[in-house]
């Protein structure tokens, strides 16, 4: 398990450092000068082109692109995500005011997707064929259906407006008004987790379905074992493997829906920050949403990965 | 056939041939919901390749006399702030999401299939580097990545392609990787080595026709993940720009009368769920029928 571990560990290190290496490259080789996005909201016409190059080499983009990069990863690792092009403000004081919100939702999303798609996956692999399967199936089915975005708008009109019971838009803080954090969070964190629940049901009733045909669960009911105890005790350890690795990668779509549901609800979260960033060019900010979604992921990945050695003893002793 | 005749088969003779056709579409049309999926994927194809047909007015005709008509028997989803049909705008909608969906897993799945099979096949070094750059590629949060080529490269149709099938490449790349390693172990390969063959012709002639049905399954299921991700694009008004249809601006444009007139988001947005819950269906039964461990059953 030890050695499992810190392989592990490297492996992501190492994928880690390509992922910088992908965010610099990108935002650097796409077209479009950094330097041009940087005086749009100036004057262009008054500038001089010794003007230009003299900004250019203040900011350190006349260099070699590899000593550009190193200085980069420099500062990223120090925590210096650079400044806003826009506002010259740190972006890394944006990122500590906007990053707990986000983290509110998407974990609460996170939390949602596994209390109820996985039981409600068991129920329907359990009860295969019946009315109930097909129900729990058919939502299953729906709910990867609907994009976040607009069931976002459907609940605003009908909850919010018609119903008027949940604010429409906005975000209060926690620690300032507990109540009124809870209502506005409601209705984006359901957005959020509708797709990570479906994908739950879908995924765990056909891996249960899968496990419970193997020849151990038939050992386990002819022992006479209680329905329960084979279930819980025998079939389900080996059918949650798959749901666990999706859930890594359900971690990563939750984060990326944060982009669309901060929107729709004017959170001003990482994922509104990261479009506002994108509207204003500001490559910087960009820069800075793409390695912090990496990293969540990547840590994610790393925890999935962890997690199999408890529920998988052919790894753990490996 | 129940187990209960295999026991009486007689040994000495043959057993019955199976009709893998019959056996396909009988488990293809066998669940109700896959032949709704056939259907809502029928009909959004007509929309998409004929919109002419179905939509009663043009869709970018402005009519500033009827601005945001009510849905009534004129104009079925009410008219636009520009006076124009919703429901025939919901129909060209189509047209857009087709393009775009089958570009571009085309364009993830010709450069996935590429890399993996360069990965699978020469393994070492190119392996390590190709899969590495993938699980870099992975990383990403999809809508974030696929958002912020679309918004670097300036948007577009053209773009928004280029956009989301860089997103999906590696999907492609892992599956016709791990394929690829497990086919080039086959006797015919090594036959074909041994009788001179060049890497290309293995590659191409031998390990991508074995390699490739998998991929048929996951294109198919990739449809309806395109057309969301797609929506979210437009939605968040990166992707498409006017005045090209597109089901996620359509949503963009009606939220700001959402209160008065909800139908102007929320009609798109239906026809945005009802596509991809087509395309998703009709992907399952597919999957389910192509199951190679049911090869053989009746």
């Amino acid at each position: 398990m030890g050695t499992y571990i810190i392989r592990r560990i490297l492996q992501m290190i190492l994928i880690m450092l390509l992922v910088t290496v992908i965010v610099f490259l990108m935002v650097r080789l796409l077209p479009g000068d950094p330097i041009l996005m940087f005086l749009s909201s100036q004057d262009l016409e008054q500038i001089t082109q010794e003007q230009i190059d003299h900004l250019k080499h203040e900011l350190g983009l006349d260099r070699p692109m590899i000593i550009q990069y190193f200085e980069w990863l420099g500062q990223v690792s120090h925590g210096d995500l650079g400044r806003s092009l826009i506002n010259r403000n740190k972006i890394i004081d944006d990122v500590k005011r906007r990053l707990p919100i986000t983290f509110q939702l998407g974990a609460l999303a996170f939390i949602i997707s596994i209390l109820i798609g996985i039981p409600v996956g068991v129920v329907a692999a359990v009860t295969r064929g019946s009315w109930l399967d097909n129900l729990l199936t058919s939502l299953g089915n729906l709910g990867i259906c609907i994009p976040s975005f607009w069931l976002g708008i459907l609940l605003i009109y009908m909850v919010s407006y018609k119903l008027d019971l949940l604010p429409m838009f906005g975000f209060v803080s926690f620690f300032k008004d507990p109540w009124g954090n809870i209502q506005h969070i409601i209705l984006p964190v359901i957005c959020l987790g509708l797709a990570p629940i479906a994908t739950g049901i879908r995924l765990t009733r056909s891996s249960m379905l899968e496990v419970l045909r193997q020849d151990y669960i038939r050992t386990a009911w002819s022992k006479g074992l209680k329905q329960q105890s084979v279930i819980i005790g025998h079939a389900l350890k080996n059918g949650l493997i798959p749901v666990i690795t999706v859930k890594g990668m359900t971690l990563a779509a939750i984060v990326g829906g944060s982009v669309l549901i901060e929107t729709v609800f004017s959170i001003p979260g990482m994922g509104r920050l990261a479009v506002e960033g994108l509207f204003a060019q500001d490559y910087s900010i960009v820069q800075a949403c793409l390695l912090i979604g990496g990293t969540v992921t990547l840590g994610a990945n790393l925890l999935v990965d962890l997690s199999y050695g408890w529920l998988d003893p052919r790894i753990r002793y490996r | 056939m129940s187990k209960k005749a295999n026991k009486n088969v007689d040994f000495t003779e043959a057993p019955p041939r199976i009709n893998e056709t019959r056996r396909f579409l009988r488990v293809f049309i066998g669940r109700p919901v896959v032949i709704i999926g056939a259907v809502i994927m029928f009909v959004f194809f007509i929309c998409a390749l004929i919109p002419g047909l179905l939509a009663p007015y043009d869709p970018i005709k402005q009519d500033l006399k009827s601005v945001l008509a009510p849905p009534g028997p004129g104009h079925v989803l009410g008219t636009d702030a520009l006076g124009r049909d919703m429901f025939s705008r919901v129909i060209y909608g189509a047209r857009t999401a087709l393009i775009i969906a089958t570009s571009a897993i085309a364009f993830s799945a010709v450069v996935g299939t590429v890399l993996g099979l360069a990965a699978g096949y020469f393994g070492g070094w190119t392996y390590t580097i190709i899969m590495r750059f993938i699980d870099a590629l992975m990383a990403f949060p999809g809508m974030l990545l696929m958002l912020t080529i679309a918004a670097l490269l300036g948007g577009g149709i053209k773009m928004v392609i280029i956009a989301l099938g860089v997103g999906g490449i590696s999907g492609y790349t892992r599956v016709m990787c791990g394929q690829v390693m497990s086919i080039r172990e086959n006797d015919y390969i090594l036959a074909e080595r041994s009788l001179g063959a060049s890497s290309r012709r293995i590659m191409f002639n031998h390990l991508f026709p074995n390699a490739f049905p998998p991929m048929i399954v996951m294109m198919t299921l990739a449809i309806g993940m395109t057309i969301m991700a797609e929506a979210g694009l437009s939605y968040l008004g990166i992707g498409v720009k006017e005045p090209t249809i597109a089901w996620g601006s359509l949503v963009n444009d009606g939220n700001n009368y959402l209160l008065s007139f909800p139908l102007l988001s929320l009609a798109p947005g239906a026809a945005i769920a009802l596509a991809v819950f087509g395309f998703n269906m009709v992907g399952d039964g597919l999957r389910d029928a192509l199951d190679p461990r049911l090869r053989g059953t009746l």
